[in-house]
């Protein structure tokens, strides 16, 4: 089967996201152990968290902060009043035999947004039904060496603060989902709500997905609901989704299957053989009597509350991005460029913007010098050895005329390579400004080793000077071309 | 006098007199438990040692001039529904046998630090699911006034060793009356405080949005003294109250001139044994001759009490009790191999990435689950999850969980206005007086009515209080009941504590305690 769809497929692809964000906070979500990824096996857990007898959950008011930082920024209603309630299932990686979560009353709903579509212009709004907040379970692992079939159970992760946001299926293609994803990560970055490390399970995404098919007059067929899990990158997601799109379509042409007959599928994304597969129906055999949380009160958000959070929180991207394009008077496309790369990028720049006066020659630099080598080095922009003063001398040197631009890279690579000063970089590299003496005997020596030049330019053919500037370099790398340039011509005139 | 003939009061006071130390103390009510809990049954675990240790520190203290706690040398019971790190806490359940939880419940840490000496742990019915003990585990709890009598339940342990003498006081739990009403079938004092007045942190639950801890003793006087240090805010247990504990005992003696007693008449319907209604009807004379008004007053939604609460009850501890199943602690099935072949298992959740890879595993650990509940839980909790389970399922939801919800919410507003007229509410804590043995165990729908004139006390979450005011002519405690509102505890242990200075019940003991060395 072929998964690759053009603009041309006879079908409008529907989807709805389902992300699970691990909220940034230092403890769990109902009790004090810690959520450090990656400590040894059920090092992280206590009482509460192992859901031993008599233990009960108390909130953490930073998970339940954050998510309404996150819900907030996704333009949420946020309920004056929410509850817990127990999901009742049975699992080993589940203590407590049930999970804290909330049903009928979320602490957000009716948010939105919006995506630029990658191929245009199109921009579209992406409604969320819902935010809500609950603790995620353990991990199984299950052992298969000497065919005994152990299963471990690490808990460390139970009980750590999840923020599940639900859209609606507003999106229309698997670009535009990755897209959209792409968004929604970086707006939790942004608000310092989640790191979104998929690798470490701070970002799980599920998706529904199915066809609207246009039908001989003017009937739309739907095909059914297919719920997809397991996908572990946003790729995975647009990969998983194309195959989806494309598998469904061919199942329709064959069976003419449509949606509601069946109950929802769920298919797991199998990411090395690039397929979706059924998972067995479970859906509608469960039951997860839910019923409010006994053990936890109410939580009354007041607008006071509600206030401060909102001033605390930052901007999101996306006014962000606005505001850079404004201030700094640089293209649209820059300041997404900048504002993708995360907020302390963006402090950066403006640090940079700031010093140089310029907003679209920092921008410049930004993108072809210090976001090349950073993305090359590795780590953060924080680390970065290369702060923005030294940039700003450069440039400013530049302005100046010292050194070209060229030049001025070497300068740049240098510090970054050394660690050292602009100044003992430039001073090592035997850089001093050229003087006026000094260039007028450099010029009038290679006017007289090229006649033919001079003939040129004579005849009217003023870019045969150019010729002249490769030398002039070659004879001393400090000259500045443009320099170089206008004074070869001057000579030539006074000839 | 003996330590065990003295009220906890008098006996916290020798001991930080010097009177008496806190080891001969312990070793007092040991001696008891050693000759009469065989017969009695009141005790899943003796903690002698323990016990002797703790007696000895604290005289040792007090040797060295340094400060004792409230409760220096004080031996308490505490009902096994609440976690020791030292002593099992099993719950009286073959799932618990054993468990040693790596934490102390917040009131026994308060306990402790208050220099009481903890004595053991005591029989209950299983999960705290019962009214007559006799669904523990290990066997029923036998009434010290007539042992082939109930001592009532759940905390019928507690109740009997504080009616035994084997302890001056004991800790126990209520859910639906399992304080109240053993106190009453066994002749002593027992409150009910108002819900979160006291932490839950580390009691197991049964129904958490209905259990709270409380004092079980001899007379309302040493049940505030042991209420001061049990009760408080505990940040660990969210529904837990913030109000500050006033001092219970200092207020004790204030006549009772002004407080107005309501009287329900429908209490006093066909099912009220006529002793037990005679009782009742001259310990609320006695309150009028103390000085308070009694007014008839109507309860309109009593009658669903029961009702409501063996919907509410059951889901909750569905719910609570799903954490035994075998695969972390407790009771596990040893089936000799799970067989971990055919596919079609069943994971119970499907929203997760991390699930299973085979259906094998899935099949095995059902049948874990299954077995270890099985094997794990007695009847009774079985058929309460049951209930449980069934009321919250879809479709029923509404139909009972929900309903019930909206019925608790009638019953609290009940009180709400009963109290706008009345400082306390008065009448009987049980039908009867303490039955047989076998009597109801074999009609679960005859032992839920023992909760009759208990549960809205939790439906409403306000407090109660249980003490003796008669006998039966067989010589069986007749107990009368006292409810309050929010808070209003001291009230309900000054009226307990007045009533308790007009009559000698509460000091009447069984014969079985009486009995000479
Ligand atoms: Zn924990």
């Amino acid at each position: 089967m072929t998964a690759t769809l053009t603009a041309a497929v006879p079908f409008t692809t529907v989807i709805g996201l389902e992300v699970h964000v691990q909220l940034q906070t230092r403890t769990k979500l109902f009790c004090g152990c810690a959520t450090t990824f990656g400590a040894a096996p059920n090092t992280q857990v206590c009482p509460t968290c192992l859901g031993l007898p008599g233990s009960l959950p108390v909130m953490n008011r930073t998970a339940f902060e954050l998510a309404v930082r996150a819900a907030l920024a996704l333009g949420c209603k946020i309920a004056p009043f929410t509850k817990w309630d127990r999901k009742n299932y049975f699992y080993p990686d589940l203590p407590k035999g049930y999970q804290i979560s909330q049903f009928d009353l979320p602490f957000s709903s009716q948010g939105a947004l919006e995506v630029v579509d990658p191929k245009g212009a199109l921009t579209r709004n992406v409604r969320i039904t819902r935010v809500h907040l609950e603790e995620d379970a353990g991990k199984s692992m299950h052992d298969e060496t000497a065919g005994t079939g152990d299963t471990r159970i690490d808990l460390n992760r139970a009980g750590t603060p999840l923020c599940e946001i639900v859209s609606e299926p507003d999106l229309r293609s698997p670009q535009e989902a990755r897209a959209w994803l792409n968004e929604l990560k970086l707006l939790l970055v942004y608000l310092g709500v989640s790191d979104c490390n998929m690798q470490e399970g701070s970002l799980r995404v599920d998706a529904n997905v199915n066809l609207h098919i246009p039908c001989d007059g003017g009937r739309i067929a739907k095909t059914p609901i297919v719920e997809i899990k397991n996908m572990n990158s946003f790729r995975s997601v647009e990969r998983a989704l194309v195959y989806e799109s494309a598998r469904q379509y061919e199942e329709w042409q064959a069976t003419k299957a449509e949606m509601g007959k069946t109950p929802k599928q769920t298919r797991g994304w199998d990411d090395p053989a690039g397929v979706t597969r059924a998972q067995r129906h479970k859906e509608e055999s469960s039951d997860y009597r839910y019923f409010p949380e006994p053990d936890l009160v109410p939580v009354t958000v007041s607008e006071e509350w509600l206030a401060a959070t909102r001033e605390a929180m930052g901007d999101p991207p996306s006014v962000l991005r606005e505001a850079l394009a404004a201030t700094w008077k640089i293209p649209p496309y820059d300041a997404d460029v900048l504002v993708n790369q995360g907020r302390e990028l963006v402090s950066y720049f403006e640090d940079l913007a700031g010093r140089v006066g310029e907003g679209k020659v920092a921008s410049n630099w930004m993108q072809q010098d210090v976001l090349r080598t950073l993305n090359e080095r590795g780590g953060s922009i924080d680390d970065f050895p290369v702060r923005p003063a030294a940039v700003a001398d450069i440039i400013g040197r530049v302005a100046k005329g010292d050194f070209d631009t060229s030049r001025a890279r070497e300068i740049f690579a240098e510090v970054l390579a050394s660690g050292r000063t602009v100044d003992d970089v430039v001073a090592s590299m035997g850089i001093a400004a050229v003087d006026d003496d000094e260039l007028i005997s450099l010029c009038r020596e290679l006017l007289a080793a090229n006649p033919r030049v001079v003939a040129d330019v004579q005849g009217g053919k003023e870019q045969a000077a150019a010729g002249l500037i490769g030398q002039a370099k070659k004879k001393n790398p400090n000259v500045n071309p443009g320099k170089v340039r206008a004074m070869c011509l001057e000579l030539i005139r006074q000839m | 006098m003996q330590p065990s003939d003295m009220s906890a009061v008098d006996l916290v006071t020798a001991v930080r007199h010097g009177d008496l130390t806190a080891l001969r103390a312990t070793e007092a009510f040991l001696e008891r438990i050693e000759r009469l809990d065989g017969q009695i049954n009141a005790f899943l675990s003796v903690d002698r040692e323990g016990a002797l240790r703790t007696a000895a520190a604290i005289d040792e203290k007090r040797k060295k001039g340094q400060p004792l706690g409230p409760l220096a040398g004080l031996p308490v019971a505490v009902k096994d529904a609440l976690c020791t790190f030292d002593q099992p806490t099993t719950c009286a359940s073959k799932m618990l046998a054993g468990f040693r939880p790596p934490y102390d419940a917040e009131v026994v840490a308060r306990l402790r630090a208050a220099d009481a000496v903890i004595v053991g742990k005591t029989n209950m019915d299983e999960f705290a699911m019962g009214g007559s003990n006799e669904n523990s585990a290990f066997g029923p709890v036998h009434n010290p006034w007539d042992l082939t009598r109930a001592p009532g339940g759940s905390s019928g342990g507690s109740a009997a060793c504080v009616a035994a003498d084997m302890a001056p006081v004991a800790i126990g739990s209520d859910t639906g009356g399992s304080i109240r009403q053993p106190a009453g079938l066994c002749g002593i004092t027992g409150l009910k405080p108002t819900y979160g007045r006291v932490s839950r942190r580390g009691l197991v639950a049964f129904a958490s949005s209905l259990d709270q801890i409380g004092p079980m003793a001899r007379s309302a006087g040493d049940c505030a003294l042991l209420l001061e240090t049990i009760a408080g805010h505990d940040p660990g247990d969210a529904t837990s109250l913030e109000s500050p504990v006033p001092p219970y005992g200092a207020d004790l003696d204030r006549p009772l001139e002004g407080v107005r007693i309501g009287r329900v008449p429908a209490h006093f319907g066909a099912g009220l044994c006529p002793e037990v209604a005679h009782a009742v009807e001259e310990a609320f004379a006695a309150f009028r001759a103390a000085g308070a008004t009694i007014i008839d007053i109507d309860m309109p939604h009593a009658d669903a009490g029961v009702a409501t609460y063996y919907l509410i009850a059951p889901c909750e501890a569905s719910s609570n009790l799903a954490r035994y199943d075998g695969a972390h602690y407790g009771h596990r099935a040893e089936p000799g191999r799970l067989h971990p072949a055919e596919p079609g298992g069943h994971r119970a959740e499907p929203g997760k990435g991390s699930g299973a890879s085979g259906g094998g595993f899935e099949s095995a650990l059902v049948e874990m689950y299954c077995r270890s509940r099985a094997e794990g839980f007695g009847p009774e909790v079985k058929r309460r999850i049951m209930l449980g389970t069934y009321a919250l399922s879809a479709g029923y939801y509404d139909a009972y969980y929900a309903k019930a919800l909206k019925v608790r919410r009638l019953i609290r507003q009940d009180y709400l206005d009963a109290f706008e007229k009345v400082d306390l509410i008065g009448g009987p804590v049980s039908a009867t007086a303490a039955f047989k043995l076998g009597e109801k165990s074999g009609d679960p729908l005859a032992m839920y009515l023992v909760d009759l004139y208990t549960v809205c006390t939790n439906l409403a979450g306000v407090g109660g209080i249980s003490f003796p005011c008669g006998f039966t002519k067989g010589g069986l405690p007749i107990g009368f009941q006292l409810q309050a509102p929010a808070l209003a505890e001291p009230l309900l242990l000054r009226a307990t504590d007045r009533y308790q200075h007009l009559t000698d019940w509460h000091r009447r003991r069984p014969a079985i305690a009486a009995r000479p060395r």
